[in-house]
């Protein structure tokens, strides 16, 4: 705690990194993800192979993944981002896929009964009533890319992992601590700010 | 010009071995009110949804105030079209007010417009202004549905597709619910074409009905020539053609009333246990045996608007006896 106090200007800064880490790969991962999900509720043949195939994305250890990156992208930010953006995408397809194809059947006959078109349907209905569960397939996603981004610094890529890893090489017990605790920090606060959103984007549907 | 010209109509779903409508022809007039009955899975649906294209016929075609549906963008055509189903549809994300708007909306039309649009729709179903910031989970079954109708007339629609509203509402609310959209339909003049598979309902509501058995029309008729004349044993067997007692039940005080060949008499004399037009004619004849002569007065809503005899009663069946004995 008092390294988190007496080094706040190097901790802040590696926070910023952490963060501007996580928010980069979840912004990617969400302009992927939207319209593959959009895809493969309008194509139902294209689920299975997809989402299979991103299962098998998801299986591959994190740090694997970032390793073996290194040959295309080299050290740094961007092996990272990509390995990000490839974890988060099952969790927020998966979730996004099930909320729009769980919708009951009478509201989508509704909206095309009153002449809503494809557009209008999705923006209108489809996608506020499948919200609920893809905000809770992206708090998990930003858990876990918080989590992974840790690891990212092995690869030179910054962030509150930095101090883990420094802690441990230099045998400084109060750095890892420290480091520990930021990022538990960081995860606490963005689960809750996501559970907050998830219980506004519900409002109407459990009354 | 007639609201709805149907010109052999069929849909066949793929790998059903019978089409679910088949080949139907019929013609709807402007302000008509037709009930579509018949058993279920007699295509009654099927054929609703071919009329907003949320199915497109197999073969067949047919003219909304004489324009081929299929020349009308499928969009447009279903906003003008009211719709309203059993199972509601409401969006239950959306507050009643936003619900009630979403057609208008989809028309461009301006947020006053819209504004004023919501409470004369409130008004009109019967539910407090105070409901526009509800949702919809919040709403019991008959108020979702009273919302429901609220939203199919949104943008004021010529014609008006309801399948099964009431179908999962109580008998008390149901009953209710009947009165009041034929009070709407009495002031606004819709066509409405109304699925349900209950016969009361029906005879109730329709000024003809149309009777569906495996997707074919087997009779499409004012309620009393159904009963007076069903043109199969199948008609004559759902409105009971040989219990006269049942046949009763099904008409109301209000079409014996208006009965050609009978004026209402309507001199006033009070009267203990007056009757309403919507009371069926089996519950007038079991007062009308008791009071004698002079008749039962009709009320609604505090003001007479008749007075039944039983001469009125005798009129109707003896026109049913006579047509049936034409056959
Ligand atoms: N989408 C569909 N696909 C295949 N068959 C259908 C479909 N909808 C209805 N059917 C069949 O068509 C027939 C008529 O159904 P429907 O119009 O729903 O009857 P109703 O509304 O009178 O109960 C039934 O045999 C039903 O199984
Ligand atoms: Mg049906």
């Amino acid at each position: 705690m008092t390294y988190l106090i007496q080094n706040w200007r190097s901790v802040g800064s590696l926070l910023g990194e952490h963060l501007w880490l996580t928010l980069s790969a979840l912004a990617i991962a969400l302009v992927i993800a939207v319209p593959t999900s959009i895809l493969l509720v309008r194509v139902p043949r294209l689920r299975g192979p997809v989402l299979g195939l991103l299962g098998i994305l998801y299986t591959i250890p994190s740090l694997s993944l970032l390793v073996l990156l290194i040959p295309l992208l080299g050290l740094g930010y961007w092996p990272a981002v990509v390995t990000l953006v490839i974890y988060a995408q099952l969790v927020l397809v998966r979730n996004l896929v099930v909320g729009m194809t769980e919708i009951d059947a009478a509201i989508l006959e509704a909206a095309n009964g009153m002449g809503m078109n494809g557009w209008q349907r999705l923006i209108i209905v489809e996608f506020p009533l499948a919200l609920p569960l893809m905000l809770a397939g992206l708090r998990i996603a930003t858990l876990s890319t918080i989590g992974i981004a840790t690891i990212a610094a092995f690869i030179n890529a910054g962030g509150l992992g930095v101090l883990l890893f420094d802690g441990v090489r230099s045998s400084n017990q109060e750095k890892i601590v420290a480091g520990a605790l930021a990022v538990s920090l960081l995860a606490f606060g963005a689960n809750a700010l996501l559970r907050q959103a998830e219980r506004w984007s519900r409002r109407g549907l459990d009354a | 010009m007639s609201m709805l010209v149907a010109d052999e109509l069929t849909k066949q779903f793929p790998g059903e071995s019978q089409p679910a409508v088949d080949a139907v022809s019929f013609t709807v007039e402007p302000g008509e009110f037709i009930v579509l009955l018949g058993p279920s899975g007699c295509g009654k649906t099927t054929l609703l949804k071919m009329i907003n294209r949320l199915y497109e016929p197999t073969s067949g075609r047919f003219f909304i105030e004489g324009v081929d549906a299929r020349d009308m963008p499928v969009t447009a055509l279903r906003r003008r079209i009211g719709y309203a189903i059993q199972q509601t549809g409401l969006f239950p994300h959306l507050r009643i007010a936003q619900n009630i708007a979403v057609v208008p909306r989809l028309l461009g039309w301006s947020n006053d417009r819209i504004e004023a649009r919501i409470d004369a729709l409130l008004d009109l179903v019967g539910l407090p202004r105070e409901f526009r910031q509800r949702y919809p989970r919040q709403l019991s079954g008959g108020q979702q549905q009273r919302v429901g109708l609220a939203r199919a007339l949104a943008a004021d629609p010529a014609m008006m597709l309801m399948d099964e509203p009431f179908g999962a509402l109580d008998a008390i609310t149901r009953t209710r619910l009947q009165d009041e959209l034929m009070a709407i339909q009495r002031k606004l003049h819709k066509t409405i074409l109304f699925v349900t598979h209950d016969i009361e309902e029906a005879l109730r509501l329709a000024d003809r009905v149309m009777v569906m058995k495996d997707g074919r029309i087997i009779q499409f008729a004012p309620p009393l020539m159904l009963l007076a004349q069903p043109e199969d044993p199948f008609v004559a067997e759902l409105t009971g053609a040989s219990d006269l007692l049942r046949q009763l039940s099904l008409i109301t005080v209000e079409r014996a009333l208006a009965h050609p060949g009978l004026q209402p008499s309507t001199d006033e004399t009070a009267d203990l246990t007056p009757l309403h037009p919507q009371d069926d004619l089996r519950l007038a004849l079991t007062r009308l045996l008791s009071v004698g002569d002079e008749g039962l007065v009709v009320v609604e809503d505090g003001r007479m608007c008749g007075r039944l005899t039983l001469n009125h009663l005798q009129a109707v069946l003896r026109d049913t006896a006579l047509l049936g004995a034409q056959r």
